[in-house]
């Protein structure tokens, strides 16, 4: 698959910025300085961008409690995302969302959620509009391994099957649903298999190879705006962080695992690639890092500047 | 106007919406070929399956999809079967559809409309008849509608579909074939208006979905005793026209409220405490509900007859308050 120069830079930009982003979480949540639940997507920054590279503005991703790189890969401001978790007025939500509802519509993101398997069923109903519209668009669907054992994931894989919607269902089976093995939680070792139930495509990638990703999503959605209905890929990742606030998990996983995962680490193999066929040289990915890390800095300063909603909203927008 | 059924009322009021604005489809389970109601019949064969959609028995994904394809611009409009089945899908509507637009600091518009058949009456037993209505209500973000008549029916299903927010049709199942007059052309109830379906000045009765036919049988048998019933419907639950209750019971100084739904945590006690807030000094008597026992709905038609709250207990419950006029 033939990807400009360009888009391959953007791409490892906005690895570097989700990782940077989720650790400039970890950091304000270990201060104090925000407070709430927070589950870190740092691990797993292969899928969100090689997924969300292979779609565009207009087409629409439903996302996760897990949602920040998601957010982020789809054009996400750094600044007005930390607003949200700082709950300032700035925030996507004003304020009233925080880390697991940030959502931007104009975006095409259709939120993160705070309930496993919930975003499913919502993805459907984007794909459906964009069918019922007669527009190529998709709908992108993120979840983890956990929720594939949810009803709702399974009612929402049939529907689009049947109505032939433009759906892809990314499973990023990071191995654990919160804090129980996937071995402990469900039969199946590959995902992927469910899809056979709903006659759909199902693949496993390596969701540590952004480009691996971007390549099966890629075919998933032009399947999709063919009109030859959804896909279901599974991206075998790994998060770094707790599955909730910003332990680092040693107390639930075997420390051999987690070395090897970090090993395999999205950002490091890409940015090798990247140097080893002369697409970015060494001093340019420095740039980019050090450009991201500026970004960061200057989007905490923002948020943490942003006021906090006034009293008299808390009634305000419960009803159109 | 013309007389037609309470159903072909809600149809005609899907087909001028449809006709109306093609951004509104109408979704759900057999809704296309085998309208299990009745209420979605010719919508198929008029506007297409892309407009009139079937969907797998999966609530949870109806819902869902009714969320999404909202969030993205159309106006769904979903028939759940039986309200009895918006259980296995409660995620959709109470943390989903219900919160969406405030979570999203108002960014979402969620103009659905979930029309649900409710109540019994019908011998389908304890999940297949029942009234959840304050479930519903007791959620912010959600409205609540439930039309008693053909008129109010056409009226507040076009106003629900136009609305900008998740609205839930509730039609009683004994409704869908009460005759009345109801105008050819469109109209819309604007939601959170009552009406007063009977003036009275002795007592008020405030009546929701299928029991204002019962108030209003209950306060003829009352007019023969001397006794005027006002009768009330809400007929919009949330947002709740309480000024038009409390005008009444200021006048009449006595309420009794009445609902299919149990008794216990119903709709009732809301309409009990406000009215007990806001004029207590105007109340000669307390406020009384008529409503059904705390059991699941029976199947055994002597006992679900025993179950349903009818004319004879709203009689009996005002009679209780009321010094006979003889």
């Amino acid at each position: 698959m033939d990807i400009s120069r360009e888009k391959l830079i953007e791409m490892y930009e906005r690895m570097v910025t989700i990782r940077r982003f989720e650790e400039g979480a970890a950091g304000l949540m270990r201060d104090g300085r925000i407070k709430g639940f927070i589950h870190l997507y740092a691990g797993e920054e292969a899928v969100a961008v090689g997924a969300c590279f292979a779609i565009g503005k207009e087409d629409y991703i439903a996302s996760t409690h897990r949602g920040h790189g998601h957010l982020i890969a789809k054009g996400g401001d750094p600044k007005n995302m930390y607003a949200e978790l700082f709950g300032g007025r700035d925030g996507y939500c004003r304020g009233k969302g925080g880390s697991m509802h940030i959502a931007d519509l104009d975006l095409g993101i259709l939120g993160a959620n705070g309930i496993v398997g919930a975003g499913p069923p919502i993805a459907v109903g984007a794909a459906f509009a964009a069918q019922y519209k007669g527009e190529r668009g998709v709908s992108l669907c993120f979840f983890g391994d956990g929720a594939t054992n949810q009803g709702s994931v399974h009612e929402a894989m049939n529907m689009a099957a049947v109505l032939k919607l433009p759906v892809v269902f990314i499973c990023e089976n990071n191995l654990y649903g919160e804090y129980t093995r996937q071995d402990r939680h469900q039969g199946v070792k590959n995902i992927a298999e469910r899809a056979k139930a709903y006659a759909m495509p199902g693949i496993t990638v390596d969701g540590m190879d952004v480009l691996a990703v971007h390549e099966a999503v890629g075919e998933a959605v032009r399947r999709a705006r063919d009109g030859e209905g959804p896909s279901l890929i599974e991206c075998k990742t790994y998060r770094y962080f707790d599955h909730q606030g910003i332990g680092d998990g040693v107390a639930d996983r075997p420390t051999e695992e987690m070395e090897a995962w970090r090993a395999k680490d999205a950002i490091v193999r890409f940015r090798r690639h990247l140097i080893q066929t002369k697409s970015l040289s060494e001093a340019e990915a420095e740039d980019i890092d050090r450009r991201v890390a500026a970004r960061i800095e200057d989007a905490i300063a923002f948020a943490a500047a942003s006021p906090p909603p006034t009293e008299d909203e808390l009634l305000t927008d419960v009803y159109a | 106007m013309r007389p037609i059924i309470y159903l072909m009322a809600l149809n005609e009021a899907l087909q001028q919406e449809m006709e109306r604005d093609p951004t509104v489809f109408v979704t759900g389970e057999d809704v296309g070929q085998h309208p299990p109601m009745g209420v979605t019949l010719g919508l198929l064969q008029k506007f297409g399956p892309q407009r009139v959609v079937d969907t797998p028995i999966s609530e949870s994904a109806i819902l869902g999809l009714a969320v999404g394809a909202a969030a993205a611009g159309l106006r769904p409009v979903v028939e759940i079967m039986f309200i009895d089945f918006l259980f296995v899908a409660f995620d959709q509507v109470i943390n989903q559809m219900a919160k969406m637009r405030y979570m999203f600091g108002g960014k979402a518009k969620l103009p659905i409309v979930v029309r649900c058949p409710c109540g019994g009456g019908y011998q389908m037993a304890a999940q297949h008849s029942q009234s959840l209505e304050a479930m519903l209500c007791h959620i912010p973000g959600l409205k609540v509608v439930m039309p008693a008549t053909p008129y109010d029916a056409k009226g507040l299903l076009t106003a629900a579909i136009r609305d900008d927010n998740p609205v839930f049709c509730l039609e009683h199942k004994k409704c869908y074939t009460l005759t009345g007059d109801v105008p050819q052309e469109q109209y819309e109830l604007p939601l959170g208006v009552a009406e007063v379906k009977r003036p009275g000045s002795d007592v008020t009765i405030v009546a929701t979905s299928y029991m204002v036919h019962e108030a209003l049988h209950a306060a003829e048998e009352l007019a023969g005793r001397g006794i005027e019933a006002e009768v009330i419907d809400p007929r919009t639950l949330l947002p709740l026209d309480m000024d038009t209750i409390l005008k009444s019971v200021r006048k009449t100084h006595r309420v009794v409220i009445v609902h299919e739904a149990v008794k216990f945590c119903g709709f009732g006690a809301e309409i009990a405490a406000q009215v007990a807030e806001a004029a207590f000094d105007a109340l000669e008597a307390p406020p009384l509900r008529v409503a059904a026992p705390f059991c699941p709905v029976p199947f055994s038609a002597p006992l679900e007859e025993a179950y349903l709250p009818n004319a004879q207990d709203i009689v009996d419950a005002v009679s209780s308050l009321t010094p006979a006029k003889t």
